[in-house]
């Protein structure tokens, strides 16, 4: 060949201007707040991270994760060989051809994202995207040409003048793609980003089958609480965002956005990634937030950059009060970036900076400051509904077996309905059982979820208070979003008050009493039943078979709706959102009973006191709808003494 | 020019737990004067101020006022036992306050109601009660809208300086942020300080639910129940006198004393 440096030269250009695209992206994530973690054993765990645990997410699609592993796969191992052979020099016939197989590997893989990107779903973005199976096989292509000579397939020296040009273009087209975009803000950069935030992700117990749902702490008493610019958010938030591949599986799932609420995940961690680089969303081949009364702005409007408040002029707030923190989008994410995280982020700095949460926010915060409870209601009639229920208070009996959380359903007539029925139920199996009555308190969990983390960590740390004065072995709740805060929220305040204690939901609880023989079930008679998955009992606490078990045991065969177990669609009633109900196309609730509907079932067996409230609220006809513990009390066997 | 407005705020109470809050109509003046003076508005408390106030109910209270947007707020150091009126009137005289701001009646001590009055009385003020908005203030004028039953208002003008109770129609006040609450700065003064001799002498006890007027339906049909149930007393058997001696002024309210059988 003529100019037989030009390709090693073109390699070692690329790479360095590469290397300095990289350099570039790691200060802009940096600009993040401190976030301490272990570079050197994130690193080493890197690999399995990506072998397990994102690969586990992307095999739910399986003609993606093929697509992903001979395509990812082949070019990892092409670049590496790529290095040897035509920079260093390496003179090895095997591996030129080992260059060679994983090249055809990779095309093969590239000849399915081509595939696919013929006619694309439109949850997946378009514009630099289309153009990256070309590049894919251009990349093949060309190095596969350019590798023949070295396999000794081609003798060397092989072509001639305009070869090497059209051969050296490609490289720099190819490569430009593959190693400049890879740093430079490229598609290719979920490759590097994705990598690294599964590195050094901020919540390192997810890896290994790990579960991390609760919200972190906000600091109180600093400068600015809550996020208001991009530098805000940690600096490992940042490199998160960065790895977004625009999948759109998040906006596949996200309840909000399908029923035409201004939020789209994917557009949102896109507009996050407009802030930390700085410039406007022009760029962005997505779909939009949806528009529901069509006074949102035009794309390209949003502008942004690392030290510009968030909400003023990138993403509106009404985005960020539509999540329903359900974590669908969470859950669904291949690159494991933490949505929810974020948008309370978010929140904090809307609530409790600006003041400015939306139409019921500030009563229902003020009332909870108030009252320690939501509606304002008097804290002294919080045991009334127990009034014929005979039930143990903690302040008489300072200790039992089982610690009933009651929580704010005690002061809502529907709920109370769930709380008797779990009530007979321990009294037939004989539960050494006892309530905080009127000392009990709002959780805080709505408080925490709109943003105001300085009434959840006042409320948090006054139940502690509570708790720790009482003995007990076990919490049992109702009410999933109290269990949640009881079980994954409320360790970070320093109270020993719940070491050793088991926090458990009613369907868990009354499960077991059913394996253990104390609770005797008739066979139910009623008709088609399906289960509804509450997000805080599911995604957020990985319970899916204790509910399942015990519709069973009653003789159920669960008519599983479409989206069930992890992939439950949200009743709307999560995260404050029906508090600040931001308006849509549709309601939230009323698709998820569209989906029960589906199954033909003439009853919705739900395990939240929320998730009623919604689906109840939906108008008939429709499927009757009650907590796993009303459908348990009318098939109790009660023996007679 | 922009006019000195002054709000007054005290700790409220919660009907339902009894627990400090910011009170509804203090928040509403604090309110009406952000928006007549925004930055420039001046709050004032009277209350106490001493070891204790650090991580007190009062201060949590406060501070919720200051999140609605204050940098600092003046606290008129008092004892519980104190009269706060000599000392609300000394600071008001000395600030050379144009409109002062405050709620109709408190939610917790005597909550009487009359502090606005006394205020106004010892100043040699007018008094304007139960504003719904004050429209504007030229050439030492205001033009104040008055709330009356059923959402009707009256427009009248005060000459400045002027005293302002504001009623429960007045715009509501706006969400409380913690972060800003919390930075505020509070100004301790000293003012003079008069012990309330009267008051030192009562004996507090919980009140007895009063007697309350049977409420006979002698409604016929749908429309007048409907009716009944859904408007407010309108009056209509009241006469106005205006040109008659006061004389027969008194004795036409000496009647109605008696026949409503409040004297005997």
């Amino acid at each position: 060949m003529i100019f037989d440096w030009l390709p090693s030269v073109l390699i070692a250009i690329v790479l360095m201007l590469a290397v300095v695209g990289a350099v570039r992206r790691i200060s802009l994530w940096r600009a993040g707040q401190p976030s301490p973690v272990n570079i050197i054993s994130g690193l080493m765990a890197m690999p399995k991270r990506y072998l397990h645990d994102l690969h586990h997410v992307v095999e739910r699609d399986k003609y993606m994760s093929r697509t992903h592993v001979a395509t990812g796969g082949g070019f990892v191992l092409a670049m590496f060989l790529v290095l040897c052979v035509h920079l260093f020099g390496v003179d090895s016939k095997l591996l030129a051809w080992a260059l060679l197989a994983s090249l055809v590997m990779m095309f093969t893989g590239a000849i399915f994202v081509f595939k696919r990107r013929r006619n694309p779903p439109s949850r997946l973005s378009k514009g630099p995207w289309m153009r990256l199976p070309k590049s894919l096989m251009t990349f093949a292509v060309t190095f596969f040409v350019l590798t023949l000579p070295a396999a000794g397939i081609l003798p060397d020296g092989t072509g001639n003048v305009l070869l090497t040009l059209v051969l050296s273009a490609l490289i720099l087209v190819s490569l430009g793609e593959m190693l400049f975009g890879m740093t430079w803000g490229g598609p290719m950069k979920h490759a590097f980003a994705g990598a690294l935030h599964l590195a050094f992700h901020r919540r390192q117990e997810r890896f290994g089958g790990g579960r991390s749902t609760g919200l972190k702490p906000a600091d109180l008493g600093v400068e600015v609480h809550g996020v208001s610019k991009p530098t805000d958010f940690k600096w490992n938030q940042l490199l998160g965002f960065d790895a977004c591949v625009q999948c759109g599986r998040c906006e596949a799932m996200c309840p909000a956005f399908a029923a035409g609420q201004p939020l789209n995940p994917k557009k949102l961690i896109q507009d996050m990634v407009v802030g930390l680089a700085g410039g406007t969303d022009a760029n962005y081949a997505g779909s939009h937030y949806p528009d529901p009364q069509g006074k949102g702005r035009e794309p390209g409007s949003a502008k942004g950059s690392p030290t510009e408040v968030i909400t003023a002029g990138l993403v509106d707030a009404e985005t960020l009060w539509s999540c329903t923190t359900c974590r669908a989008c969470v859950e669904e994410c291949p690159m494991m970036i933490e949505h929810v995280d974020a948008i309370v982020d978010m929140r904090r700095f809307l609530t409790m900076e600006k003041g400015e949460t939306p139409n019921k926010g500030a009563e229902v915060l003020d009332n909870i400051i108030a009252t320690d409870n939501p509606n304002g209601y008097a804290p002294g009639s919080r045991t009334n509904w127990a009034a014929d229920q005979n039930l143990n208070v903690m302040r008489d009996v300072k200790k039992a077996e089982v610690l009933f959380w009651v929580s704010d359903g005690a002061f809502d007539m529907r709920s109370q309905r769930i709380l008797r029925s779990f009530v007979k139920l321990l009294k037939a199996a004989n539960v050494d059982v006892a309530i905080l009555g009127d000392e009990e308190r709002d959780s805080g969990d709505v408080a925490r979820r709109l943003g105001d983390d300085a009434t959840f960590q006042n409320l948090a740390k006054r139940n502690l208070q509570t708790l720790s004065q009482y003995e007990f072995k076990t919490i049992v709740t109702t009410d999933p979003h109290a269990f949640h805060c009881l079980r994954n929220e409320y360790g970070d305040f320093g109270s020993d008050a719940l070491d050793n204690v088991e926090v458990l939901h009613h369907t868990t609880y009354l499960n077991r009493l059913v394996q253990d023989g104390k609770l005797k079930l008739d066979t139910f008679k009623g008709g088609t039943v399906t289960y509804h998955d509450p997000c805080y009992l599911g995604r957020y606490n990985g319970e899916y078979e204790a509910p399942r078990e015990l519709l069973r045991s009653m003789g159920i065969e669960v008519a599983e709706m479409e989206r069930s177990g992890f992939r439950s669609r949200c009743c709307g009633g999560g995260g404050g959102a029906p508090i600040t109900d931001i308006p849509g196309e549709k309601r939230i609730a009323d698709m998820r009973v569209e989906d029960a509907k589906e199954t033909q079932a003439d009853l919705i067996a739900v395990g939240c006191q929320q998730c009623t409230a919604m689906l109840e609220g939906v108008v008939e006809p429709r499927p009757e709808i009650r907590d796993i513990a009303e459908i348990l009390v009318d098939q109790l066997i009660e023996e007679v003494h | 020019m922009q006019p000195n407005v002054i709000s007054l705020v005290s700790i409220g109470r919660h009907p339902q737990s009894g627990r400090a809050r910011r009170s509804e109509q203090d928040g509403r003046a604090l309110e009406l004067g952000l928006k007549l003076s925004g930055s420039h508005l001046q709050v004032a408390h009277a209350g106490a101020y001493d070891s204790t106030f650090s991580g007190s109910a009062e201060e949590t209270v406060l501070r919720q006022y200051a999140g609605m947007g204050l940098k600092q707020m003046t606290v008129l150091k008092q004892s519980s036992d104190a009269d706060v009126i000599p000392s609300l009137s000394h600071y008001l005289e000395s600030q050379s306050a144009q409109v002062v701001l405050l709620g109709v009646r408190a939610e917790s001590g005597e909550s009487s109601g009359m502090v606005p009055y006394l205020l106004a009385e010892s100043l040699g003020w007018p008094i304007v009660s139960r504003v719904a908005d004050i429209v504007s203030i030229e050439n030492g004028e205001a033009e104040v809208l008055l709330a009356l039953p059923r959402g009707q208002r009256r427009s009248v003008t005060v000459t400045l300086p002027f005293i302002a109770t504001v009623d429960n129609a007045a715009p509501e006040p706006r969400q409380t942020a913690y972060g800003p609450g919390q930075r505020a700065q509070f100004n301790a003064v000293d003012t003079p300080e008069v012990l309330d001799e009267l008051r030192i002498n009562w004996v507090e006890a919980p009140a007895k639910p009063r007697p309350k007027r049977l409420k006979v339906i002698k409604a016929k049909t749908a429309a007048e129940r409907f009716k009944a149930a859904t408007a407010k007393a309108q009056g209509g058997s009241g006469k106005v006198m205006k040109n008659e001696s006061a004389q027969e002024k008194a004795q036409a309210i000496f009647d109605l004393l008696i026949e409503e059988k409040v004297i005997r």
